[in-house]
């Protein structure tokens, strides 16, 4: 009796081990094949197939919970909303955002991608949001061969030749472009020399700041302090007495509103309220203006050049007030439209349809076409994108608090 | 009349109450509203409405429950309806006001859809009025329901609540059908995109009312049958299903394809760090909220030591540097052992809280920046691979992290019987008694931490292999707090507590990922009230168990 | 107190000192450095001193509502920064709707009168409401379980009230009587943190004159002292418990609109960072000990804010002040070395601590 137990016990144990070794060679998800004999669509990187009469789905990430960082995701995802209102349908199916939330982090973004990749019917990805979630995501798309294009991952390293996905697309500029913009103007229009920088230790703005930094010394300038505070920091009195003992002519923050308004404010507090105070697209937004009441006036912040908008821009804005009662709450959610609309507008360009009315898209084919985008007229300006995935070529442009607004200064 | 107010409306008034504040609440905190996306049965019920029902229905049930003893219906019903309405009232009272007045500019979620939705899409009189009508209806049929006995309200109560699990669960079952070879149809056939047909409602209902009277029978025939078995076979019994359990185990990625393995991967994760911190809190009774630091560490080293993007850019292999990790792990946490050796308790809970933080700001800081990445983190970690395969996938690394929390569970659960697993209890339960026994307290309290710390680092070393970067942002107190949770949650030195702490507390929320802003609201009431509900956790250790059967929970008591 | 272990110089205790040493001689070469570096004027070092006062005044009045609760139940109450913001939070709007009417420009000592009276009923409902439902039924669970309510009610405080009230930041008027400054001996001082302070202070005093000659301060005491003895004195235990609840509510709920007046901005998420602060300040002198809690705060606020600078600079490390928080819990670390009970704790006896 027992020996027979001990026997069947073997047999499964053997059995479960082989097919547990067979398990991690299996080949990555199948795609559906194309029924229709006379209908031949072929893709090295498989074809998803819609079904007649089901619609048409993108998946959407970004960070839609934590402070601070749910406000930038919304906007995110009302600019994606409304790409896909203004597009309807593609040929003939109707469009669908899969909303997730992919947080602000590595795991956040990983455990998303997932998510994503195990459904076999998302066409491509819009997001993600932060640096941190599209570095381990781009991985995971790019073992599966989904798309995606992303509003506001900046991070040099994701367009970087060394480690380019080539499934990695980005709206946004690199933090490239809009450090060294930032530099220029404060060294010739303002007329600067000195600067203190100061991040939060966030990855974005620790690599803005550095490239600002760089590019201001690289014009001559000097970099008296290089600072930083924490996220979530109320007291920036001893971090701004500690900037004034270098005595700078421009305090160049690279953080989001918060803390940004709390160092605009304080500044007065130790003296400083003479010295310039420049940020980049994390505080230009009216929630700074708000946030640091009186202390705004007179900051300057980078951001996407708004003379440079597409045509489309003042309808968007129309459309964007009218569908959420507020004007856009973040920067980025032009960025989210272009990056909706590069991908839908490839798939109207590689997409087919069979005779029994099921919707065919080459992951390959439509990777490609995004990668063919040449001169699309977008919200945030002109689209290109190049070899590694960069489709951002907009210019930055300066803006100014003015009598509680902000006014483009420069462009 | 007198005797009927007070014995009646009074109290049902005072129950209508509570639960309407509860509705309120829920409605103004945008639950409700963001609800209205999600279906529970496809084309009839939406979970907000479900939610709703849910409130009223249990405003009803809870009312009756002063009659259910003397068995008087009528009162049961009437004292039911009239709480249900008295919800309803509540928000009939929100849906007027909010018409009226523009709430929103201190209630954000006083949206004009929301008052759509809570008056059915008529105008606001004929709105109110179904609302009204509406409460009262579940209400009397919340206390009704209490009333009928228990072997009709059984069935009932599971069906209800098996369909509203199911539906929620909707996704991870619809991929299990679809792994285990059911057709597409099928498939269809029960599952709506977001939420359960009606066919598929009417089928989980009905299984599951069935199985709830099938169940107990059938169990306790079990039951008998194993225990009248002799000895030996009894053995052979509880093998087969350890061996069961096994197949199960090792059949989890095929079963629950990617992303579901994905989740299982980070629950993994926790188990592993659960088991660590349940031998320094639950066996040592040294409460450290500060356990995240050996899980950056063990991050930390893995990326330094494999990443040929790191300072050193050495490139190791993963099974280099995962030793190392766990070696550095245990130093790491005799190191930070030794300057709290002569703390206790709350002040032990604020330093090593205190080590975390200083861990963090350290890897975030522009001072270690040229070591360590700072704020950008350390990237391009590769993965392990075995035998030329490399383990890429969450569903290929769902092994290396089984393997991890096989080998820990083996050595906590042998740790648990021997002669330190008593001399840790001893130190928990009364440090200088155990002294005085001639225990070594430095030396067991060492042990713990450096045991605690290795399982973290190793959990830590997979975590960075797993998503190939690393930032210090991932090791935040959250996730200290949320270990901690997780093994009082699933009972305190309890082994398989940690598992069901962290399949609850890091499985569940996963499930709740779509509606983003309102995770961790959930989760935070889910916290509170599984500790009132059940203070011993879900799966105490058999020891503790005892004490707090004996004697109430007053043995474990508050100042100990 | 009862120790039965014989005193003598183990090799841990060395270690441990020597661990302690290397913390203070950081420290100490650091100072050096920097005060010969000569980077700051004495005036910056005044300044540096009167923000930490002020911090540290808003740490030290929430720090106060975890010492009294954990002096009488002996658990860490984690939500309790969210009381501090709750107050803070709706004192917002009521201030808002001042502003808007004018009533706060035109009677402004008697507007903040009724922001803070608002302000302080939110927290002390909150916090009567907390013990209530999460803690009271737990009062004889073993004392890691009301920890854990105690960490979801934190989150699911945070999170309502982000539900309710939107993601945003809200920001407090300017009211006209606060502004401005005063030259003190070549020093300029904010008027708002001389408000900051003396308001704490003043309300310090008032609960150390309550806790001690008061009849209610007496059966805190005496609860504190033993539970079960004082009910068998006939002291109403839950009644005595609640007091105390409304007490650190009061006190954090005052504290919140200091901290809200003091920086402008409130969001949900304002009371988790003070909350660990003051806890630790709490340690820091002496948990369950209200002078304790005083100094701890002041003396937290104030290495915070003369920390980095003092420390840091002359050492060369780059962003000082982003590492505020290792100089906070190594002081931390520091402190409980060498006096394991904290600044001003009593030896407890081994039952207590």
């Amino acid at each position: 009796m027992r020996s027979r137990y001990l026997l069947i016990s073997i047999v499964a144990l053997l059995a479960l081990i082989v097919s547990a070794c067979a398990a991690p060679a299996a080949p990555p998800p199948k795609e559906e094949a194309a029924p229709a004999e006379e209908f031949t669509y072929e893709d090295e990187w498989g074809v998803v197939v819609i079904p007649a009469g089901e619609p048409l789905r993108l998946g959407f990430v970004a960070g839609l919970s934590g402070a601070g960082i749910d406000v930038l995701g919304l906007d995110e995802k009302r600019g994606a909303e409304l790409a896909v209102k203004d597009k309807g349908e593609v040929l003939g199916f109707p469009i669908e955002l899969q909303v997730e939330d992919g947080q602000c982090n590595a795991e956040g973004g990983q455990t998303v991608a997932n998510k994503l990749v195990a459904d076999p019917e998302i066409v491509a990805v819009v997001g993600h949001m932060c640096s941190s979630s599209c570095i381990p995501a781009a991985d995971i798309y790019d073992q599966n061969h989904y798309s995606m294009v992303s509003p506001s991952c900046t991070a040099p390293s994701l367009t970087d030749p060394a480690t380019h996905k080539p499934i990695f697309f980005r709206t946004a500029w690199n933090d490239k472009i809009q450090g060294p913009a930032a530099a220029k103007f404060a060294y010739d229009v303002l007329g600067v020399r000195k600067v203190a920088t100061i991040h939060d230790g966030s990855p974005y703005a620790e690599q803005l700041g550095q490239e600002f930094a760089k590019a201001f010394e690289a014009l001559g300038g000097q970099i008296v302090a290089r600072e930083a505070v924490n996220v979530g920091d109320t007291d920036m009195r001893p971090v701004l007495t500690r900037i004034k003992a270098e005595d700078p002519d421009l305090i160049y923050w690279s953080g989001f509103v918060a803390e940004g308004a709390y160092l605009a404010v304080q500044r007065a507090d130790v003296g400083m309220e003479d010295v310039y105070f420049m940020g980049a697209d994390g505080i230009r937004a009216d929630a700074f203006i708000e946030a640091a009441g009186d202390a705004a006036e007179g900051v300057y912040a980078s951001a996407a050049n708004p003379g440079e908008a597409g045509p489309g821009m003042e309808d968007f804005l129309k459309a964007y007030k009218e569908a959420y009662g507020e004007d856009p709450i973040a920067p980025f959610h032009a960025h989210a439209y272009d990056a909706t609309m590069l991908i839908l507008n490839a798939i109207e360009q590689v997409a087919k349809v069979d005779p029994e009315g099921n919707l065919h898209i080459g992951r390959k084919a439509l990777r490609d076409a995004i990668a063919n985008t040449k001169g699309y007229q977008g919200l945030t300006g002109t689209l290109s994108c190049d070899e590694n995935g960069d489709c951002g070529v907009g210019s930055v442009a300066i803006s100014k608090v003015e009598n509680g607004k902000w006014v483009v200064v420069s462009d | 009349m007198t005797d009927f107010r007070r014995s009646v409306l009074r109290p049902s008034l005072r129950t209508g109450l509570i639960f309407g504040g509860v509705a309120l609440f829920l409605t103004l905190v945008g639950i409700i509203e963001v609800f209205s996306e999600r279906e529970v049965i496809d084309g009839v019920v939406s979970m907000s409405y479900t939610v709703l029902w849910l409130v009223m229905g249990g405003a009803g049930y809870s009312a009756a429950a002063r009659y259910k003893a003397e068995r008087r219906y009528l009162l049961g019903g009437v004292s039911g309806a009239i709480a249900g309405l008295v919800t309803a009232v509540l928000l009939g009272i929100l849906v007027v006001l909010g018409t009226a007045v523009n709430l929103r500019s201190v209630l954000v979620n006083a949206t004009p859809a929301l008052m759509r939705l809570l008056t059915f899409g008529q105008s606001t009189g004929v709105g109110v009025v179904l609302l009204l009508a509406a409460g009262a209806i579940v209400g009397l049929l919340g206390g009704l329901l209490k009333m009928v006995p228990e072997r009709v309200r059984r069935p009932l109560l599971t069906g209800v609540a098996g369909v509203l699990v199911i539906s929620v669960l909707h996704e991870l079952i619809a991929v299990l059908f679809k792994s285990l070879g059911f057709p597409r149809g099928f498939i269809r056939f029960l599952f709506a995109r977001k939420g359960l047909t009606p066919a598929g409602a009417l089928i989980s209902f009905v299984l599951l009312a069935s199985l709830s009277v099938l169940w107990p029978i059938a169990r306790s025939r079990v039951n008998q049958r194993v225990s009248s078995l002799p000895p030996r076979q009894r053995r052979s019994v509880r093998l087969l299903t350890f061996i069961a359990l096994l197949a199960f185990l090792l059949f989890i990625p095929d079963l629950f394809q990617l992303y579901w393995t994905d989740v299982i991967d980070n629950v993994g994760l926790f188990i592993l760090m659960g088991l660590g911190l349940n031998i320094v809190v639950g066996f040592a009774g040294l409460l450290d909220l500060g356990y995240v630091a050996f899980f950056a560490i063990g991050a930390y080293v893995t990326g330094l030591l494999t990443s040929p993007a790191s300072s050193l850019g050495w490139g190791l292999s993963f099974w280099v540097a995962w030793p190392v990790a766990m070696v550095v792990g245990a130093l790491a946490g005799v190191l930070l052992g030794i300057p709290v050796l002569r703390m206790r308790g709350d002040y032990l809970a604020i330093v090593t809280l205190g080590f975390g933080e200083i861990i963090r700001v350290l890897a975030n800081s522009d001072l270690l920046k040229p070591y360590i990445g700072g704020a950008q983190g350390i990237l391009q970690i590769p993965k392990p691979s075995i035998a030329g395969i490399q383990l890429i996938t969450s569903q290929q690394l769902y092994y290396l992290i089984l393997l991890g929390c096989l080998v820990a569970i083996f050595v906590s659960w042998r740790l648990s019987d021997s002669r330190v697993g008593r001399a840790w209890i001893a130190m928990r339960e009364d440090e200088d008694v155990a002294q005085a026994m001639g225990i070594n307290l430095i030396k067991y309290k060492l042990l713990a931490f450096a045991i605690g710390a290795t399982f973290s680092a190793m959990s830590g070393a997979i975590f960075a292999t797993k998503l190939s970067s690393i930032f210090p942002h991932s090791f935040n107190l959250l996730i200290s707090i949320n270990v901690l949770s997780l093994i009082i949650v699933g009972g305190m030195a309890s082994i398989p507590g940690v598992i069901v702490g962290a399949l609850i507390l890091v499985g569940l929320p996963e499930v709740l990922r779509e509606f983003a802003e309102y995770r961790l609201l959930m989760y935070g009431a889910l916290l509170v009230i599984m500790m009132l509900v059940r203070p011993e956790g879900f799966w105490p250790a058999a020891r503790r168990r005892l004490e707090l059967r004996e004697d109430g929970l007053e043995i474990a008591g508050g100042e100990t | 107190m009862q120790r039965i272990r014989v005193w003598r110089v183990s090799a841990t205790d060395l270690i441990i000192w020597g661990i302690g040493f290397l913390i203070g001689g950081i420290a100490l070469w650091g100072t050096i450095a920097t005060l010969r570096e000569g980077l700051y004027t004495s005036s910056d070092w005044v300044s540096f001193l009167i923000f930490g006062l002020a911090q540290g005044a808003v740490y030290a009045l929430i720090a106060l509502g975890y010492t009294l609760v954990y002096g009488i139940l002996f658990m860490i109450n984690f939500a309790h920064g969210e009381i501090f913001m709750g107050g803070a939070y709706i004192g917002y709007f009521v201030a808002r709707a001042f502003d808007e009417s004018g009533f706060l420009d035109s009677n402004p000592i008697l507007a903040l009168a009724i922001i803070f009276l608002v302000a302080m009923s939110v927290s002390i409902s909150m916090a009567v409401a907390l013990e209530r439902i999460a803690y009271r039924p737990l009062r004889r669970a073993p004392r890691l379980v009301p920890l854990i309510t105690a960490i979801g009610a934190s989150l699911f405080l945070q999170y309502s009230f982000r539900g309710l009230f939107g993601t945003g930041i809200k920001v407090y008027p300017d009211v006209e009587i606060l502004k401005g400054s005063w030259q003190i001996g070549g020093v300029m001082v904010l008027r708002i943190h001389v408000i900051v302070f003396v308001c704490a202070v003043l309300m310090m005093a008032g609960l150390y004159w309550l806790v001690q000659r008061t009849k209610m301060g007496k059966a805190m005491r005496a609860v504190a002292e033993d539970k079960d003895a004082a009910a068998l004195m006939g002291i109403d235990v839950d009644r005595v418990i609640v007091n105390t609840f409304i007490v650190g509510g009061a006190l954090a709920g005052a504290g919140g609109v200091l901290f809200a007046l003091y920086n402008k901005q409130v969001i949900h998420t304002m009371g988790f960072i003070p909350g660990i602060k003051a806890f630790t300040a709490a340690v820091l002198g002496g948990i369950g000990n209200i002078p304790g809690a005083m100094f701890g705060g002041l003396f937290l606020g104030i290495f915070e804010s003369i920390g980095p600078p003092l420390f840091f600079t002359g050492l060369g490390v780059p962003s000082p002040n982003q590492l505020k928080d290792v100089i906070a819990f190594s002081m931390l670390v520091l402190v409980l070395i060498f006096r394991p009970t904290g600044l001003l704790g009593e030896v407890l006896t081994e039952k207590k601590a």
